[in-house]
């Protein structure tokens, strides 16, 4: 088994005698083309047109870095509470069979279906000072809607279906003899999963979490409603964007937006790598 | 250890998958637990280990009751089909992790770990694969990483299921001839289960045949073989023929005549005659013989198995000749089992 092949510079992977390599290869370049590079390459474009001083003025000034920390912020932790919160659900809904699970199972997907608008108001209604969790918890002194946690909250619902859908077939996938062999061995439940299975589940669990986070970085409608939208507090970068459109500075919506093209891209980046780097050493 | 089984059965979903079974292993044998698929032979092993409770009975390790202890605390090393390796895990993780589980004075050191793990990999033949991790070694050899996993722990019996189920004939020889120098080395109680007789005659210091969730029989490789106490036993190990007789006057008889074979003890009455294809005499003239048509003949190895067609109902009866005798030419060879077993046709063992 040590004869793996040698990676010798670039080579295209060698195609199969099935046929259809050159076809599909050639469509996708297209299409990804197409879809995804000529857009970004207009946004570019666009924020090009500016010249460097004034792009860095817009982008360093204060309000524009406190919009991109409260996004990229935000989305991190809202992400990070699914990993925890979702990796628990797909588990519940893979291992237990209970009265109800379809429901809750069809529940999760709600999410992606929703018009993030509509979860924004409900949220907001909830969660306002005189909503019916937002009266239960202003007692406590803790303030949800108009606050950045607001906006966690938001964020936490939206992509919650990300996380789960993504762990759910590994943890399908997880054979029950490697538990039964770890118990066979004296290891304790608690030892069983930290050991054995959560390694497993990383690669996956990391995607969930890439996905969760890129979902909350972009996202919009939810978050305008109960965030309350506050200059330097609770103003998210994708709003500091529509704001500038509709006073048409295009230029300086599109250099915005830029940074927030590079940063995410710059952060996938980290995270893919981190998964292969995973993979590779669980896999 | 010795292990006892003592009137166990097992229910799943109210069907019995184990009815009313009990074993008594010796300590340092080699036992293999051998039946069709739905015997319960796999449940009556994972019973011991531990991973299934009983519906009612219970199981002992020496005298001490087993069955209320977890699968944890029953220390047993357990060897799955499909070797169910942590794949995350290097080799010598692997072996290791029974160790590293452990908690306070009973964990070795990490060097103390390392030792044992390098010195299982040269008990098992794969000195220097510590580095690898499963998915780079062979099938055969990531069983052997699996036994020696569940050796670690010293454990108080080594329980294997279908060790050698996913692995090739050839590779699964030389398992079996190694599995048996590991046994005799290291003299653990060992179970395997199996559904390959030739694995359990072959490796086993006693057999025990099992069948639709109940022991049928337990012996050593000879005695299963030679005295098959019911047709079950009979049929499921080695080949054997069998016909419908008629036991009259001590006599054993097929349709209308008497076959040359006595059974003074046998009661009267309709019987199964069962004989193994090898265990026959040829007649030449038939007074008090079993004659048939010759219905097929294959080359099987160094002998020639004929097939024959008894009488008016056409029963077939397999019978072995060498590969040159004259017999083989003929259409019509008359015969007399040399050895063989009466069971009535009641008592069907079930």
């Amino acid at each position: 088994m040590t004869t793996t092949p040698a990676q010798a510079g670039w080579r295209f992977k060698q195609p199969s005698v099935i046929p259809g390599f050159g076809l599909t290869l050639g469509f996708s370049l297209v299409y990804l083309t197409l879809i995804i590079l000529i857009p970004l390459a207009g946004l570019v474009w666009r924020s090009a047109s500016l010249g460097w001083v004034d792009f860095w003025r817009i982008v360093t000034a204060d309000r524009t870095l406190k919009a991109l920390e409260i996004s990229f912020g935000t989305a991190l932790i809202a992400a990070a509470i699914n990993v925890v919160f979702g990796t628990i659900v797909a588990w519940v809904l893979v291992r237990y069979k209970f009265p109800g699970r379809r429901v809750v199972d069809a529940m999760v997907d709600l999410p992606f279906a929703l018009p993030t608008a509509v979860a924004g108001i409900a949220l907001t209604t909830l969660y306002a000072p005189n909503g019916w969790l937002g009266s239960l918890l202003m007692p406590l002194g803790i303030k949800v809607a108009y606050t950045p946690l607001g906006i966690i909250v938001a964020l936490v619902f939206v992509s919650l279906p990300f996380v789960v859908r993504t762990v759910e077939p590994i943890i399908e996938e997880i054979d029950k003899e490697v538990e039964e062999a770890a118990a066979t061995l004296g290891a304790s439940r608690f030892q069983t999963i930290t050991r054995v299975l959560f390694p497993g589940l990383a690669p996956a669990i990391i995607t969930g979490f890439a996905l969760a986070f890129a979902r909350g970085v972009g996202e919009y409608g939810s978050v305008i409603f109960i965030a309350g939208n506050l200059p330097k507090v609770t103003e998210i970068a994708p709003l500091l964007i529509v704001i500038r459109l509709e006073e048409f500075n295009y230029a300086a919506a599109t250099a915005i937006a830029a940074v927030m093209l590079a940063i995410s891209f710059a952060m996938l980046l980290v995270i893919n790598l981190l998964q292969a780097w995973s993979r590779k050493r669980y896999g | 250890m010795e292990v006892r089984v003592a009137n166990v059965r097992k229910e799943f979903d109210r069907f019995p998958a184990l009815r009313d079974v009990s074993l008594d292993i010796r300590s340092g044998e080699l036992i293999a637990l051998l039946g069709p698929s739905g015997s319960g032979k796999t449940t009556l092993l994972r019973l011991i280990a531990g991973l299934e409770r009983p519906t009612t009975g219970k199981i002992f390790f020496g005298d001490e009751d087993a069955s209320s202890k977890t699968i944890q605390e029953r220390n047993v090393g357990f060897v799955f089909q499909h070797y169910a390796l942590f794949r995350h895990m290097t080799v010598a993780d692997n072996i290791g992790f029974g160790l590293k589980v452990r908690h306070g004075a009973t964990r070795p050191s990490n060097e103390e770990i390392r030792r044992r793990a390098s010195e299982l990999l040269d008990l098992v033949q794969l000195s220097g694969l510590e580095k690898r991790y499963p998915a780079q070694l062979s099938g055969g050899q990531r069983q052997r990483v699996a036994l020696a996993r569940a050796m670690a722990i010293e454990p108080k019996v080594l329980l294997l299921d279908e060790p050698f189920g996913a692995l090739d004939a050839q590779v699964r020889r030389e398992l079996r001839r190694w599995l048996r120098d590991i046994h005799d080395t290291t003299g653990h109680t060992t179970v395997f289960v199996t559904h390959d007789q030739e694995e359990a005659l072959e490796l086993a210091d006693r057999v025990v045949v099992m069948s639709q969730g109940q022991i049928e029989q337990i012996g050593s490789a000879d005695e299963v073989y030679d005295t098959p106490n019911s047709p079950f036993v009979f049929g499921f190990i080695g080949e054997s023929s069998s016909l419908p007789v008629r036991i009259t006057d001590g006599q054993v008889w097929i349709a209308d005549r008497p076959i040359g074979l006595s059974a003074p003890n046998h009661p009267a009455g309709d019987a199964l005659l069962y004989f193994r294809p090898h265990d026959i005499e040829l007649l030449d003239g038939c007074s008090g013989c079993i004659a048939g048509t010759v219905a097929a003949s294959r080359r099987v190895a160094g002998t020639r198995r004929v097939e024959l067609e008894i009488g008016g109902e056409r029963q077939r009866v397999e019978i072995e000749l060498p590969v040159d005798h004259i017999a083989t030419q003929k259409s019509r060879i008359a015969f007399r089992p040399s050895r063989w077993k009466l069971f009535p046709v009641k008592s069907t063992g079930n």
